[in-house]
């Protein structure tokens, strides 16, 4: 299968974020494709928006079935989230529960007066009620595919898609 | 009898089960579980300080010796993972009464236990409970007799890496009466194990073990010489109860031979850090002006603290 290329896919999502955005915004990423997508965003946008990352690591809903997971970044939300405008961004959308552990996150930080999602791939296979506002590109998968973001050492993004054993 | 040989605080697939002592875990585990209490630390800086992860999770402080500070933190910490938290203080209590370490135990796992942190006088205490638990209930070492203190060398551990950013080019010190100090021996296992180039430990002949090198420190009698260009200082708490033995002659001796003052910490490094784990006697082993002075991170390591004990116990329960 031909994968799209990222690095357009965050130019459009760019320019589609233009309309949301207002003196109150900020962008949150979450780790670790997240975040290299909120770094790209937020260059191609060029003003000055804060810019925070999330590992929501802590509040999976499958810690006791899985435990922690091997590396666990900190958060850093150098902003106060109360009364924001939050620009959630990840790589990959699929069921919904990171999303959902990272609103979950963003809210013991503070209020936010808004929040909306922004994906680079929506891959289907909802599990919760959950949708992105801001959506690079719509990839049905299979469940034994995993699509993942990397980020070279030149910085370019670039998505890759593989067959899970499990 | 491959059984016997396994270490006691490994899951069958190598995972920390229970945490008893650092002798015997790896560098990457070690880190592993400064780099979880690092995301920790920014959880205490928040709004709220709270996460869900040990939600529904019971943990009884088993307290069989007093402790004030490692209680509390064992507390806060549990707190800030959401998880139920009972303390016994079961010097006051079960025993004066005639029961068992194990029927305590046993009678704590019947109420839905999680986690056991014990605190005992006796070195192996935790070790025999952890034995003797079912598979599900986890159990943190929170100071045995004099062998080990893990959390307290982690924590250590964890405010040297804050301010030195690495081990292997450190030369690092511990002062005092290392012969009846756990902490100084989970100390040293840890900072043998992350990769530190140079521990000294600095007391008089009667306050240091029978064969201390082996641990790999270099021994020192004289704090001038063993303090020349380090860069942490570690000073161990001088139990009051040792100077009515015949190891030492009196404090105001002590505090003259070994004492910490602003002029022996000028032998170490310039951005030298003194650190103590508390509660510190000042005038025995530390002088107020270096316990409150600016190379002092004696109170930053109780903060951090908190965080590493909450990576710990978020660990074990996960595994």
């Amino acid at each position: 299968m031909q994968l799209p290329d990222a690095e357009k896919l965050a130019q459009t999502m760019a320019q589609q974020l233009e309309p949301y955005l207002n003196a109150n915004s900020a962008l949150v990423g979450i780790h670790t494709g997240g975040v290299w997508l909120a770094e790209r965003i937020h260059a191609l946008l060029g003003r000055k928006i804060p810019l925070g990352t999330l590992d929501v690591s802590f509040y999976r809903d499958d810690f006791s079935r899985s435990g922690l997971h091997a590396e666990v970044a900190p958060s850093d939300i150098p902003f106060d989230v109360t009364g924001r405008d939050i620009i959630l961004v990840d790589d990959v959308l699929y069921t919904g529960r990171s999303v959902r552990a990272a609103m979950n996150e963003l809210f013991d930080y503070g209020r936010p007066a808004s929040i909306i999602l922004a994906v680079l791939v929506d891959r289907g296979g909802r599990e919760l009620p959950i949708a992105s506002q801001v959506t690079g590109v719509v990839l049905v998968l299979a469940p034994d595919q995993n699509i993942q973001l990397n980020r070279d050492q030149e910085g370019r993004l670039a998505l890759s898609l593989h067959q899970t054993t499990a | 009898m491959a059984f016997l040989n396994r270490n006691p605080q490994l899951n069958q697939h190598g995972e920390l089960q229970h945490l008893l002592t650092i002798e015997g875990l790896g560098a990457g585990m070690l880190r592993h579980i400064l780099d979880t209490a690092q995301s920790f630390v920014s959880v205490s800086e928040r709004e709220v300080k709270k996460v869900p992860l040990l939600r529904g999770k019971s943990i009884f402080n088993l307290f069989f010796e007093p402790s004030t500070r490692t209680r509390t933190t064992f507390e806060i910490a549990a707190k800030r993972l959401s998880a139920d938290v009972f303390n016994l203080n079961i010097s006051a209590s079960s025993q004066s009464k005639g029961e068992t370490v194990l029927d305590t135990v046993d009678n704590l796992a019947a109420m839905q236990a999680d986690m056991f942190i014990v605190r005992h006088a006796q070195s192996g205490a935790a070790h025999f409970i952890a034995r003797h638990v079912s598979p599900h209930i986890h159990v943190v070492n929170a100071g045995d007799g004099r062998h080990a203190h893990p959390t307290q060398g982690l924590l250590d551990m964890y405010t040297i890496r804050h301010y030195k950013k690495e081990f292997h080019n450190l030369s690092v010190a511990i002062v005092g009466d290392v012969l009846h100090s756990r902490v100084a021996r989970s100390q040293i296992h840890a900072l043998t194990t992350l990769g530190v180039p140079e521990v000294r430990v600095i007391a008089p002949k009667t306050l240091l073990p029978a064969q201390v090198e082996r641990m790999g420190v270099q021994v020192y009698h004289d704090m001038s010489q063993g303090l020349k260009d380090v860069d942490v200082v570690i000073m161990l708490r001088l139990q009051n109860e040792r100077m009515r033995g015949a190891l030492l002659p009196s404090a105001q001796e002590y505090f003259k031979s070994y004492g910490l003052t602003q002029d022996k910490l000028s032998l170490a490094r310039p951005d030298a850090i003194v650190m103590h784990p508390g509660p510190m006697n000042r005038g025995v082993e530390i002088d107020s002006d270096v316990a409150d002075g600016s190379q002092s991170v004696i109170l930053p390591q109780v903060t951090f603290g908190i965080a590493v004990r909450m990576a710990v116990m978020s660990i074990l329960a996960g595994n």
